[in-house]
């Protein structure tokens, strides 16, 4: 709820189990964004709860559930505020109080995994956008999060950053919750989707029938990803001479 | 400054505290000078001449930053001369005024000490610095505002250049509607910098952040870190109380009468 009094978000009700892909697709100004910020403790609901696992999202549990949920901002400017690479991935480990040792094994092994291990020493602002988006990526891998949300993690990337940010997501067993208007992303990596519009579920289920459904998907603004739309080219046939 | 202070070097191996106390006394000397001190300030550029390779920090980087902020201390000092007409003493038959020599001391002494601190952040990094502060009893709230304020630099710098080349490729040259234009520039990149902040901070505590900051190397104070801070205290104190480049001309013109 705004503090104009109108509601952002209304009779949201949703369970995802562990190991899940999810996708939240919708419009501009569908409430997806600001259904992320509830997972991690930013916002509260004004009415309902959000529980994370085991825990009920209150004051007591906030550090435990942020540990929990790993949370990729869209802009990856607003994730890495350090000097360099290698001291923004770990800091979640040293805030998280783990020792000196534990958190350089943890440095590594996160900047192994995002292939960035080269960039450990550069500041955020001399890499470009494909770089700081995995290096976004790494500063929550080095928590071992077991829930990754992703908010829009292909946005502003060229054809081969979004390729390689895919590749990445999906060599991932955690549980993935990804808010994003790439629909090709969404058929690629979640094996349900929840269409939201005008701050309301409008449908949840199987990605495939979703992305079937025209109407559903006009009625939210939204488009049949490319990879399911044909090739413009030859559906057109052979020219006549 | 945080790229240079990620770099490693003798000076960047020393314990943040022996570097903070050191530029304390270093400052204190240099300030508490008479107003018509000119000759005793010089002996103190010896610290940024010996700091300044060993630590790495490029000179041209360094010059270009204390050009800008000079300003301030010829704002100080200018009408210094205008005022204070007293005549001093005279070179080649001109007279050199009170007001000329208390100016020079403050641009002297501005330089030395800015010099000096962004040395310090060059070498320190700006979280080692606040960690010693907190270390020396400066309550954690303060010490992490202070941190804060140093990032928000930063967001406020990028966030401004941003707006200014936005504004700069539709005014086609000219100077906007002046005034008016800067006014909701300024308004606007308060309100723009405030929520990316927020962002920030979001970012931040998603990571847990508790308020504390970590440093990458960890404090220890050992017999090397003492020895620096004993040995440039020491020469700051003797260049305070004996007038160096006065002491060596007496000496020169009783060995060369």
């Amino acid at each position: 709820m705004y503090p104009d009094g109108t509601e952002a978000l209304s009779d949201i009700s949703i369970r995802i189990t562990h190991g899940e892909s999810v996708a939240v697709v919708g419009a501009n100004g569908a409430g997806k964004s600001t259904l992320l910020l509830h997972l991690n403790g930013f916002l509260k609901p004004s009415s309902g709860s959000v529980r994370i696992g085991d825990y009920p999202l209150t004051k007591e549990t906030l550090q435990e559930v942020r540990r929990t949920v790993g949370m990729i901002f869209q802009d990856p400017d607003d994730q890495l505020f350090m000097s360099t690479i290698q001291e923004d991935v770990a800091f979640g480990p040293f805030n998280l109080g783990l020792p000196r040792d534990e958190v350089d094994q943890r440095v590594a092994d996160a900047l192994e995994r995002m292939g960035i291990n080269h960039l450990r020493d550069k500041p955020p602002f001399r890499l470009s956008a494909g770089e700081k988006r995995r290096a976004a990526i790494a500063t929550v891998l080095s928590m071992t999060p077991d829930i990754m949300v992703l908010d829009e993690p292909t946005t502003g990337l060229d054809p081969l950053g979004r390729r390689q940010i895919i590749t990445i997501l999906r060599e991932f067993t955690h549980t993935k919750i990804i808010a994003t208007h790439d629909l090709d992303l969404v058929l690629d990596l979640c094996a349900r989707t929840i269409v939201l519009h005008q701050g309301r579920i409008w449908a949840d289920g199987q990605t495939c029938d979703i992305f079937r459904d025209e109407a559903l998907l006009h009625e939210c603004h939204l488009e049949k990803p490319l990879s399911m739309q044909g090739c413009p080219v030859c559906s057109a046939g052979t020219p006549e001479d | 400054m945080d790229t240079l202070a990620g770099k490693d070097s003798p000076v960047h191996r020393i314990d943040p505290r022996a570097k903070v106390i050191t530029f304390v006394v270093f400052a204190g000397c240099v300030v508490s000078f008479r107003k018509y001190e000119v000759s005793a300030l010089l002996p103190y550029f010896l610290f940024p001449a010996v700091i300044l390779p060993l630590g790495r920090i490029p000179m041209g980087f360094l010059a270009r930053k204390v050009l800008l902020v000079l300003p301030i201390a010829v704002l100080i000092g200018i009408f210094n001369p205008i005022f204070d007409r007293t005549v001093l003493f005279s070179v080649a038959g001109l007279g050199v005024s009170g007001g000329m020599v208390s100016f020079t001391s403050i641009l002297l002494r501005f330089v030395l000490t800015v010099v000096a601190a962004l040395m310090l952040v060059a070498v320190t990094g700006f979280n080692g610095i606040c960690a010693t502060l907190e270390r020396f009893g400066v309550p954690r709230a303060f010490s992490v505002q202070l941190m804060m304020l140093y990032r928000y630099l930063f967001v406020l710098t990028a966030e401004g250049v941003r707006m200014s080349r936005a504004r700069e490729l539709r005014s086609v040259g000219r100077a906007g509607t002046g005034l008016r234009d800067f006014s909701a520039l300024i308004g606007h990149l308060l309100l723009r910098t405030w929520h990316r902040a927020q962002r920030i901070h979001m970012a931040m505590l998603s990571r847990c952040f508790r308020g504390e900051f970590f440093l990458r190397r960890p404090m220890r104070l050992g017999s090397a870190d003492i020895v620096f801070t004993l040995a440039w205290s020491s020469a700051f104190i003797v260049m305070r109380l004996v007038n160096m480049p006065q002491a060596v001309g007496r000496f020169l013109l009783e060995v060369f009468p």
